[in-house]
């Protein structure tokens, strides 16, 4: 039974998670873009903002990228520059473990923040509430695997855990039994991120997708659009 | 197709070229974003509509329409025209209009017709079993069940209904009350029709076909100045606001020109830029005050003190030291200063008395007609007294003298003398007396130790009368006299220097408005110089600031003294410019037929709203102030002895003032009971009267048979704005809880009534009915019994104009109304076609009574040309229209009021049209109106006539019937007019005969009216519209008893009450602080303050004081200004609750503690509606009140006046005015702030607490 349940979880439920995420996301972009934007409450109150706002930001953008390239890459890769497992785990537990407080430290200035300063609790949308009180409770799992990643330095769970993702991109019917003997605190940080990526597309947290990153590289100081050529006949200008 | 796919471009090159050495770029990237932005501004159509707000803005906009919703507004700019050396008119508007299209959609919408959950559960019960008639009779007839509903007024409990059924109650209960009580106990109440005249319209046509009553509005609302009909025979007539741009000397006084005149003030600042100067006089630092080169701020209330040391320093340097030859060529021709009048002797010296008359002469100076009515003057060329033409006798019985060519009533041209200082002219010097009241005490107000009479000297002729030889005066000589100048002439009452410490110099001045004498003498020297220099381009701009004092004739008329002196009314660029109310109805002849009904039956009922409201809320048992107080020490003999009301019930009687109701006796059965008699119904009713087996209603209104019974409020916020006396309303009219403090007279044991009964118990609950149509819910809403959802100003046809421009332009439905709400014409129609159902229960064709007091503008204005004469006392005999009401009788076809509300009538074709004092034929244009709007083909007693079914028809008919929008009929007019004067005035509208405005042209564009000669301006390419420009360059007599500007009042009641000329009256002491300053004293500090109540910045009356973008942008509630150092007296900071009270009640506002007040003085910007986060008063435990609640009005014997030339009665033209300034109020923190949430629990406990 604990097998079956294992591999509803852990094997078929990222499946749907992402495909929710993907779709949910394009129809979203599509049919409501209206509502595509980051919800900011800025210009309510700053007070709490600028702190929590960049702490957040920072920490949860260093984790985001640290699982992103610490799960996803071929440990192959490692193996062949030299960094071994050990050292992996390590990083993983330092730098994962200073961003990580960094997150949850601006995440509780902002959920106190929203639930607490009553002009930007009035404006909150109770997915905007549920969303950041997830992530908190995300990081805080989070935060929680580091002394039981310290019993096990050798870094085997974290490979453990490269191969499950790995494998559920990779198709892989076995990826769910890579997880099954883990700790209950990363299976619950397991379930509620593919939770959160359900949770994705209806939620604020697509403001993700639009960071104007282009504005780094961008050049010169001012953009002229050109007309398209094909509309413009259609446009009755306001009186 | 996909916002997506359409972005999944990143293969192909976005940049297209790059300019300004790379620093800019080009892409061709997609700009679909930018039609978020451009749909947001995007719609279907624009309307042409504006806002029906008693605002005088009368400003076109734009509506936005967009999926059949309004979205917003803008301002319109496409006024005609103006001349090329003129600033243009637009834009018009402001941010309180702006902001209007929020009401549409709002919670605060009156969606669905509503009506009291009691009163429909009593209807529907006994409806089951009863005709509609019978069941509301079930109900009023038992009080129980009556005062089930009634005394639950205002504490909620609202339903839905369907229209179909409030319309039945309604036509129910005003057929029940007209068979059973009279059809004049059926009220209606609504202001200002230039607004939107046809809603207005819709109910005073109903009300009129039933034979109801249409209350007056401009005196109730204090915004008529008495003054006006006094001295020009014009209820108001005024410059449009850009005539100031033609002025170079502007005095603001007490008006706030940016803030209540938001559109107009540019032309203000446009003129300064040309160079005119400016003085503003203001107790506050107003935001007019930054206009000004000089800011005056003279105590509160002291304005005639100011005006009269003003008129002081003008009559010494312009007119006595030095004649301008201007002003003395002005005065002689255009004002009554030549004229004589008799002096008579009293308490050893001699007193003005009336102006002599041709027939105070033996040969009657040989004028037979109306000798008694030509004012009399010398001729300078022979020496000899003559009867100049243009007085009033000449208006009526012959034809072609009225006029103010410099001729006398047999055609010699006469010179009039002015003064009789010279020793040739003079007989001897006679001792005459001037009253002073500047010496009364009053706790907040400056006075004087000079007696109460003072004693100068005046140049007087001896005259053979053929009573005998008796002493005249000019009205110039007295005048002079009067301002304590001295002309060489040794008494020791008048200046010789301005710093004399007499009345009325500039040290007098300084020493009561605190203004410093050099400023007073600057100004009215430089005011008269640019006078003198421009032929009379000096103009004040003055307001209710002024006029809501009890003594606002004398602030009013020291400041016209003033224009007249100086020779500026009637020039362009000068004169008065009294700016309140939306006065003007500028197609007002055109409208009257429609409005009144006048095309079915004439004439129609109208009251005056101050006298009524005196009467019915009961505020007169509440009375402090005594007729001795305000009597003059000069008074002739005279009975001067009762109460106010008193002296309103005579003027009732003798035909001075309209009654409502007006006899105790149902008037559909005095017909019947004349008829039986075999008596014409004047001559049954002046001996019934006489009698004593007849009854007029004012002699007890207490009594059940006289009280108003069904009240509809349309387009008005009675309650919530313009109700003195607010809580008095409550308890007396309407039967509810109140916040009274105060005891009555009987109470407390002081003098009652003499003419009136006195009831130990004063009725409460009069009302059997309070209807009120609105589109939003107001506080008189709230207190209704049944309220109408009507269509917003953005969902109907409609008209307006305004004194401020020459326009007419429109109202037009730019939507629907929304959910069940209907315009203000379909409403009464659709109750006038459940009445028709209803009413032949009990109803069919009837004659109706009706009472009508002595009216001004026809020949019955020449009543009473001597003496005062009551015929209750034997002093004269009850002859109607004479010494009494006339007595008309109209027929009512009850069944049919239907289809004679949907019709025009043919009165128009008998009778024809026409107003103050001139009519024509109006054949030609009902024709045209038949072809236009069609005419009736259902058998019946309408059929062929023309149909007026839409608001569309019936703008069609006022636009139809008024000369200032069909220039056939100016023609006519101006015919008819020139037939009076013997001169030719059509010139004036020929070149625009053949213009025809329509409806749909006043849509397409605003369009500016025809010159008509029922107003004294004109509009042409040469001038803007100025008041009395036409009786100045056309010659056209004033409408007073000498033909003149009227400087000196000589009826027998001005003179009683010291008020022949203007002077000097402090304000009066109301006495409502004594009375609760201990009782209700709760040892918190305190202070006594002065309560202004201006108008404010953030709504237009209570318009938009409900609306949340205006509400955001101050305090979200009702607040109060005080300055620095009150507030700090009573502990106050900065936004602190406070509760302001006296024995009329209690409100609760936040403080507004600001540099800008006065000290000793507390703003409370009128009409801020108590249903927006307003807590209750720990006092009265009632919620917070409006500005009312702590008013009570109160009336003044020399505006009861009637049957006297100009001093007769109109609707909104003469009569009593609810002035409220003179009122104090105790204000201290309020410590515990409940907001009176929560449900109804019990039953409503009588206010006992309140009462003690």
């Amino acid at each position: 039974m604990s097998g079956y349940i294992n591999t509803l979880v852990f094997g078929i439920y990222p499946y749907i998670a992402l495909a929710v995420l993907v779709l949910g996301t394009i129809i979203r972009y599509d049919r409501e873009p209206y509502t595509w934007r980051s919800g900011s409450s800025q210009l309510l109150r700053r007070k709490q903002l600028i702190w929590g706002s960049v702490l957040f930001h920072v920490g949860v953008l260093v984790i985001f990228f640290g699982h992103l390239i610490g799960l996803l890459t071929p440990i192959a890769v490692f193996d062949a520059i030299g960094i071994s497992h050990t050292a992996k785990q390590l990083l993983a537990i330092i730098a994962g473990g200073i961003a990580g407080v960094m997150a949850i430290v601006g995440a509780t200035m902002l959920i106190h923040r929203r639930l607490f300063d009553a002009r930007v609790r009035a404006a909150s949308s109770n997915s905007d509430t549920a969303i950041i009180i997830l992530l908190w409770i995300q990081l805080l799992l989070g935060l929680m695997t580091i002394p039981v990643s310290l019993g096990h330095l050798d870094g085997h769970e974290m490979v453990r855990f490269m191969t499950w993702a790995q494998g559920i991109f990779t198709f892989n019917p076995d990826a769910a039994s890579y997880v099954a003997g883990a700790s209950w605190v990363f299976k619950a940080h397991l379930f509620l991120g593919l939770t959160i990526f359900l949770l994705f597309p209806f939620t604020r947290l697509v403001h993700m997708l639009s960071v104007p990153v282009r504005y780094l590289w961008r050049p010169g100081y001012q953009v002229v659009r050109e007309r398209n050529r094909r509309e413009a006949p259609n446009r009755i200008p306001a009186e | 197709m996909s916002h997506l796919l359409d972005r999944l471009n990143f293969l192909a090159p976005t940049k297209t070229g790059t300019f300004s050495d790379g620093h800019g770029v080009t892409t061709n990237e997609s700009r679909d974003w930018e039609d978020s932005y451009r749909a947001r501004w995007q719609h279907d159509k624009i309307v042409r509509s504006t806002h029906g707000a008693n605002c005088t803005g009368s400003c076109s906009w734009k509506i936005y329409v967009k999926g059949g919703i309004v979205t917003w507004e803008t301002q319109q700019t496409d006024y005609p025209r103006t001349r090329p050396d003129l600033p243009n008119h637009e834009p018009r508007g402001c941010s309180r209009g702006a902001s209007y299209s929020w009401y549409m959609y709002s919670a605060n919408r009156v969606k669905h017709p509503l009506i009291r959950s009691r009163l429909l559960k009593l209807w529907r019960r006994e409806r089951t079993l009863k005709t509609p008639v019978g069941a509301w009779a079930a109900i009023q007839e038992d009080p129980a069940k009556r005062s089930e509903y009634v005394r639950m007024r205002g504490l909620g409990g609202f339903v839905r209904a369907t229209w179909d059924e409030v319309n039945e109650i309604i036509a129910a209960a005003n057929a029940y009350t007209a068979r059973r009580w009279g059809p004049d106990r059926v009220i209606g109440f609504s202001p200002i029709p230039a607004m939107s005249m046809v809603s207005y319209a819709a109910g005073s046509r109903y009300l009129s076909l039933l034979g109801g009553v249409c209350m007056s509005f401009y005196d109730w609302y204090c915004d008529l100045p008495p003054s006006s009909p006094m001295t020009w025979g014009e209820q108001t007539d005024v410059p449009e606001s850009a005539d100031w741009y033609n002025s170079g000397f502007l005095m603001l006084w007490g008006s706030n020109v940016p803030q209540t005149r938001t559109p107009d003030a540019h032309f203000y600042t446009e003129v300064r830029y040309k160079g005119a100067k400016s003085v503003v006089v203001s107790p506050d630092y107003s935001e007019a005050a930054k206009f000004s080169d000089m800011w005056l701020h003279p105590k509160q209330g002291t304005d005639a003190a100011l005006a009269m040391a003003m008129g002081h320093v003008i009559l010494r340097e312009f007119h006595l030291d030095r004649q301008a030859e201007y002003f003395e060529d002005y005065c002689r021709r255009y004002t009554d200063m030549p004229m004589l009048v008799r002096l008579v002797k009293k308490d050893g010296n001699y007193v003005p008395e009336r102006l002599v008359r041709a027939s105070d002469f033996r040969d009657g100076l040989g004028e037979d007609n109306n000798p008694e009515w030509k004012t009399v003057a010398i001729d300078e060329k022979t020496g000899e007294v003559v009867a100049p033409q243009g007085s009033i006798g000449y208006r009526w019985g012959e034809q072609g003298k009225w006029n103010l060519e410099a001729k006398d009533g047999k055609g010699r041209d006469v010179e009039l003398g002015m003064s009789l200082i010279l020793d040739t002219d003079h007989d001897q010097i006679a001792n005459v007396a001037f009253p002073y009241f500047g010496n009364r005490e009053h706790d907040h107000f400056e006075g004087t130790d000079h007696d109460s009479v003072l004693v100068r000297s005046v140049p007087v002729r001896k005259l053979k009368l053929a009573e005998g030889e008796t002493l005249v005066a000019t009205v110039f000589d007295l005048f002079v006299a009067n301002y304590g100048l001295d002309r060489g002439l040794e008494d020791s009452n008048s200046a010789k220097s301005f710093d004399d410490d007499l009345p009325y110099t500039p040290a007098w001045a300084e020493k009561i408005t605190g203004v410093p004498r050099e400023q007073i003498i600057t100004v009215a020297r430089e005011f008269a110089k640019n006078a003198e220099k421009t032929n009379g381009r000096s103009m004040v701009i003055l307001g209710a600031g002024l006029n809501h004092w009890y003594h606002m004739d004398m602030n009013y008329r020291g400041i016209i003294n003033l224009l007249v002196m100086c020779g500026c009314v009637g020039q362009s660029g000068g004169g008065w410019s009294h700016y309140v109310g939306q006065e003007k109805l500028r197609p007002q002849t055109g409208w009257l037929p429609l409005a009144f009904a006048l095309d079915w039956g004439r004439p129609p009922r109208q009251m005056n709203s101050t006298s009524f409201f005196y009467a019915h809320t009961d505020q007169w048992r509440y009375e402090t102030l005594q007729v001795d107080e305000i009597l003059s020490p000069t008074a002739p003999e005279g009975p001067w002895d009762g109460t106010l009301i008193d002296y309103n019930i005579r003027a009732e009687r003798m035909g001075w003032l309209p009654s409502a109701p007006q006899l105790k006796t149902n008037p559909l059965d005095i017909a019947k009971a004349a008829g039986e008699a075999k008596k014409e119904a004047k001559d049954y009713v002046a001996e019934e009267l006489k009698s004593g087996r007849l009854h007029m209603s004012c002699e007890d209104p207490d009594d059940e048979a006289n009280w108003p019974r069904n009240l509809f409020v349309w387009r008005s916020n009675l309650l919530g704005s313009s109700g003195k006396g607010h809580e008095y309303f409550l308890k007396h009219l309407l039967g509810t809880s109140h916040g009274v403090m105060g005891k009555d007279l009987g109470d407390e044991g002081r003098q009652r009534a003499k003419e009136a009964v006195w009831h130990d118990e004063a009725p409460e609950g009069k009302l059997d009915l309070l209807v009120t149509l609105d589109f939003r819910m107001s506080t008189t809403c709230v207190y209704s019994d049944i309220v109408l959802p009507t269509a917003t100003w953005y969902e109907k046809n409609d008209l307006n104009t305004s004194d401020m421009h020459p326009f007419i332009h429109p109202l037009t439905s730019a939507a629907d109304p929304a959910w069940d709400a209907r315009s203000d014409w379909d409403i009464f129609k659709g109750i006038a076609k459940k009445f028709s159902e209803v009413a032949p229960e009990i109803l069919g064709v009837e004659k109706d009574v009706v009472l009508v007091p002595i009216l001004h503008d026809t020949p019955g204005e020449l009543a009473q040309p001597l003496d005062v004469k009551d015929w209750k006392k034997g002093e004269a005999e009850p002859l109607p229209g004479k010494t009494m009401p006339a007595v008309a009788v109209v027929e009512r076809d009850y069944p049919n009021l239907y289809n004679r509300f949907t019709a025009l009538g043919p009165l128009m074709d008998k009778l024809g049209n026409g107003g103050k004092g001139i009519s024509w034929n109006t054949e030609h244009e009902v024709d045209l109106l038949g072809r236009l709007n069609g005419v009736v083909n259902e058998d019946g007693p309408t059929k062929g006539r023309p149909r007026i079914e839409t608001d569309i028809d019936a703008t069609e008919v006022i636009l139809s019937l008024a000369p200032e929008t069909n220039g056939e009929v100016a023609v006519k007019a101006w015919e008819a007019l020139s037939k009076n004067t013997g001169r030719d005035h059509t010139h004036l509208a020929v070149p625009k005969e053949d213009e025809k405005i329509r409806f749909r042209d006043v849509v397409s564009q605003p369009r500016k009216i025809i010159s008509s000669p029922t107003w004294s301006g004109l509009e042409s390419e040469k001038v803007c519209y100025n008041a009395g420009y036409t009786n100045v360059h056309e010659l056209i007599p004033w409408r007073t008893i000498t033909g003149r500007q009227q400087l000196y009042q000589d009826h027998l009641w001005m003179r009683a009450f010291g008020e022949a000329f203007c002077l000097y009256r402090p304000p009066i002491d109301t006495k409502t602080i004594n009375p609760v300053i201990e009782a209700k004293s709760s040892g918190r500090p305190q202070v006594v303050l002065n309560f202004i109540t201006p108008h404010q910045k953030w709504g237009i009356h209570s318009t938009y004081s409900d609306n949340q973008m205006m509400l955001t942008l101050n305090r979200g509630g009702p607040v109060v200004w005080i300055s620095e150092v009150d507030a700090k007296k009573a502990g106050l900071v900065d936004n602190d609750w406070v509760e302001v009270f006296n024995v009329n009640g209690a409100i609760v506002a936040r403080a507004v503690v600001s540099q800008r007040m006065k000290e000793g003085t507390i703003f409370m910007y009128h009409a801020q509606e108590k249903i927006v986060n307003t807590p209750g008063s720990q006092l009265t435990g009632q919620r917070g009140g409006i500005h009312n609640s702590v008013t009570r009005a109160i009336t003044k014997p020399t505006h009861m006046i009637g049957g006297y030339a100009q001093q007769s009665y109109g609707f909104n033209y003469y009569g009593t005015v609810g002035s409220n300034r003179d009122e104090f109020v105790v204000v201290h923190k309020l410590d515990k702030v409940d907001w009176m949430e929560g449900p109804y629990k019990g039953p409503v406990s009588p206010n006992t607490e309140a009462a003690e």
